[in-house]
């Protein structure tokens, strides 16, 4: 590189800035806290909730059943073909995100994300065992690794690592019976691909969350990316009034303070930011908008006697109304516009759809497959006969008899295969394939025409609910 | 370069501009480099354990001796294993019974489904509708030439028909009734066969024909034309014809006579194979009870 002589061209590769996020209380932090409380114990209470169902089922209140390719909520069940439940879910949870994202920026890195919750958490253990920010420098820093380095950094490690394995251990019990697999664990009679998980995901927790951290959201997730595409100059978002803190400086006694901005310089927000980035250089990629440095700012301010909120959360469009001096609006005001309604409204939209969708489930499920290979069968009385694979689906945790019967034109006669009666047991939470057979006498109308509407009746003895389906009777002049 | 540095950041960019906005020149993240190597590395190593470098006639085999074929051979050996017990299951009960077992039906109708496929599409058709053209018999309907219950459908898988090989085999012959008997009888017997199954027919013919039907043919096909099955003889008054119920294909029967030909399959399927398949074709809707 050709450029002028006192300036040195940048390294390609830069090690990582280690990040000793100092220690914060303050609202934020506090709905921090609760948030990573709540968000975790979920993830390994979960597993452990039971749920009747009956003998045949599993009693455990939220497991997907890869074995047996089902997916159990509650009182919810989903089969295979009702997928779309868990597409519909997704959607809602991607339209969640674009509103949270267009209403309030990176809320969710900031608060919710697993990476951000998990390494939380391991900063707080951090702390614990190492001391606050200052004490954790000056470890870093001391380069003898005498007794008490070490035998602190084996106790931070130790404890991350327990962290881990309980995050890669929960994982699993959400795909078994928990309190069995958890026996199995223990007594080393799991299956492989379960010790598997939870090394993989130990390993991914312990990393991550102890030694990545940062690096995973700037360098390793698109969520980032996305989420600059659903922001506007409404979208709140953590900033810095300069306008109000510049210029910058010590309040120093006989110096001339009523010429400076209300920042005092004290780098509060940036020892607390766990981005290890400087909120008063404005918005950056780095910032997932935690508002630990709010809540440091605000500290600060209070002490020195000044209104809080030099650093807040703030809209773009705001900011030449504060710079002339005039108060911002409501958070409201942003937070309700055309996007976030319309986010709203699709949201909402799919989710109605989903519960509608989810009351009107049949509970008898069939499908009807015409049988194309040959479209007829000529019997040797001149009967024409159509064959059909009927699929029937028993959802009850108990074996019940179905009955099979046909409408369309009056001729035709229903048989089932391997059966000389109408009805046909379905084994419980199973799917029966009955082949079916509709007869058309010689020379009935059915018989010559081309084509007859029929339509196949399902009814549940046991229940006496109906269900039906439409097909096509193909006659000999086909 | 001064354009290369940013004014406000007083930071090195790209040079490139779109709109306004520049691209900063930040360095890369060195675990990012390391990464990078490690991938380099372990796909040096991939290529070293696992079949990789192409040769003239084949590619390198690799240290660990992996090939897809071979799991595919495990694999197969691994679900007959699975389903050893169900086969010798399915060999050893008697035919008869294994109706009474849903599991049994259950397994043997898939397994049959694909003996099916493999071995007997090629003739009777990858739907068992058979070719009438060819003489291939329809295995969905009702009528069969040499039996229908399970027994007898197992008998003609097993040894086939009008082989050379296998001495079990069925077998029967039909005349060839052109050097036997004049053209004029053979046009009023095909028309007396085709009016016992009600097909329009030249009526003036049918009583001569019958006569002939008499003399020649109901030693076969009885005397009321309903066939018999032990020779293998068609039933001819029904609905169904193994080559066609027109004049001239009846023509042409009679004349020239037929000889269809079918293998045996016991010397090539497993006797558990050979009942699967006949199970899935009793099930096919023209199975007949035992009797």
């Amino acid at each position: 590189m050709s450029q002028s002589e006192n300036q040195t061209p940048p390294s390609l590769y830069a090690a990582r800035e280690p990040i000793f996020p100092k220690k914060v209380s303050g609202s934020f932090r506090s709905l921090k806290w609760i948030i990573m409380i709540v968000a975790l114990g979920i993830y390994y209470i979960t597993p452990w909730i039971r749920w009747d169902r009956g003998p045949q089922l599993p009693d455990q209140a939220v497991l997907v059943d890869l074995a047996h390719r089902r997916f159990f909520f509650f009182w919810i069940e989903i089969w295979p073909h009702e997928f779309y439940f868990v597409a519909g879910l997704l959607i809602m949870a991607g339209l969640g995100l674009f509103l949270f994202t267009s209403a309030l920026g990176r809320v969710w890195c900031g608060y919710a994300c697993p990476q951000t919750v998990w390494t939380d958490l391991f900063i707080a253990v951090e702390r614990w065992i190492e001391g606050d920010r200052n004490a954790r420098l000056r470890l870093h820093r001391q380069k003898k690794m005498d007794v008490r380095k070490i035998r602190l950094r084996l106790t931070k490690w130790a404890a991350w690592f327990l962290i881990a394995l309980a995050t890669g251990g929960a994982w699993v019990f959400y795909f078994a019976d928990a309190p069995t697999l958890l026996v199995q664990l223990v007594t080393f009679q799991a299956h492989p691909v379960a010790y598997t998980t939870v090394l993989l995901l130990t390993a991914t927790t312990f990393f991550f969350g102890g030694f990545a951290r940062e690096q995973i959201c700037i360098y390793a997730c698109p969520w980032p990316r996305i989420q600059a595409a659903m922001m506007d100059e409404d979208t709140l978002t953590i900033g810095y009034r300069e306008w109000r803190g510049e210029p910058r400086g010590k309040h120093r006694k006989g110096e001339n303070a009523d010429q400076l901005g209300d920042c005092i310089d004290c780098m509060a927000c940036v020892n607390v930011c766990p981005m290890g980035i400087d909120i008063r250089d404005g918005q950056q990629m780095e910032c997932i908008t935690c508002g630990l440095c709010i809540d440091a700012c605000d500290d600060i301010m209070e002490k020195i006697g000044k209104p809080r909120g030099l650093v807040d959360y703030l809209a773009l469009s705001d900011e030449p109304r504060e710079r002339a001096g005039e108060k911002p609006r409501t958070p409201w005001f942003h937070i309700f516009r055309v996007r976030t309604m319309m986010y709203t409204g699709l949201w909402a939209l799919v989710g109605v759809g989903l519960v509608f969708a989810l009351f009107i489930r049949p509970e008898i499920e069939l499908s009807v497959a015409p049988v194309r290979n040959p479209t007829f069968v000529t019997l040797s009385d001149g009967s024409i006969r159509n064959t059909y694979d009927v699929r029937l689906l028993n959802k009850h945790g108990e074996d019940r008899p179905f009955r099979v019967s046909i409408t369309g034109h009056p001729a035709l006669r229903v048989q089932l295969e391997g059966t000389p009666y109408e009805t046909v047991n379905v084994t419980a939470n199973q799917m029966h394939l009955q082949r079916v057979y509709i007869v058309a006498p010689p020379n009935s109308v059915p018989a010559r025409d081309e084509r007859t509407d029929v339509r196949v009746w399902v009814e549940d003895l046991t229940s006496g609910a109906r269900a039906h389906s439409d097909t096509i009777f193909n006659g000999s002049s086909n | 370069m001064s354009d290369k540095k940013d004014d406000d950041l007083d930071y090195e960019t790209t040079g490139h501009e779109w709109d306004g906005i520049k691209e900063y020149n930040k360095p890369l993240p060195r675990w990012w480099l390391w990464t990078f190597y490690a991938t380099i590395v372990w796909g040096v190593i991939y290529t070293i354990a696992y079949p990789a470098w192409p040769g003239i006639s084949a590619a390198t085999p690799g240290l660990l001796g992996y090939s897809t074929r071979a799991e595919v051979a495990e694999d197969i050996a691994r679900f007959e294993d699975a389903n050893s017990g169900i086969n010798a299951q399915l060999a050893s009960v008697e035919l008869t019974a294994i109706a009474d077992d849903p599991e049994l039906v259950q397994y043997a109708q898939n397994a049959g489904a694909a003996v099916f496929r493999t071995w007997c599409a090629q003739c009777h058709g990858s739907g068992a509708a058979g070719a009438k053209a060819s003489g291939y018999p329809n295995l969905l309907d009702d009528d069969w030439l040499w039996g229908g219950d399970i027994e007898a459908i197992h008998e003609t898988i097993a040894h086939g028909i009008r082989n050379e090989n296998d001495p079990d085999a069925r077998y029967s012959e039909m005349p060839a009734f052109g050097d036997m008997l004049e053209g004029e009888e053979i046009a009023q017997v095909v028309n007396y066969v085709m009016s016992l199954s009600g097909e329009p027919q030249d009526a003036s013919m049918v009583e001569a024909g019958e006569t002939v039907y008499l003399d020649n043919c109901a030693a076969c096909h009885m005397d009321d034309g309903t066939g018999d099955r032990w020779q293998g003889a068609p039933n001819l008054t029904d609905a169904i014809w193994l080559y066609g119920g027109d004049y001239d294909t009846l023509h042409e029967t009679v004349t020239y006579s037929r000889f269809g030909v079918m293998p045996s399959w016991a010397d090539r399927l497993s006797e558990a194979e050979v009942r699967a398949v006949a199970v899935y074709v009793h099930g096919l809707g023209g199975g007949e009870a035992t009797e």
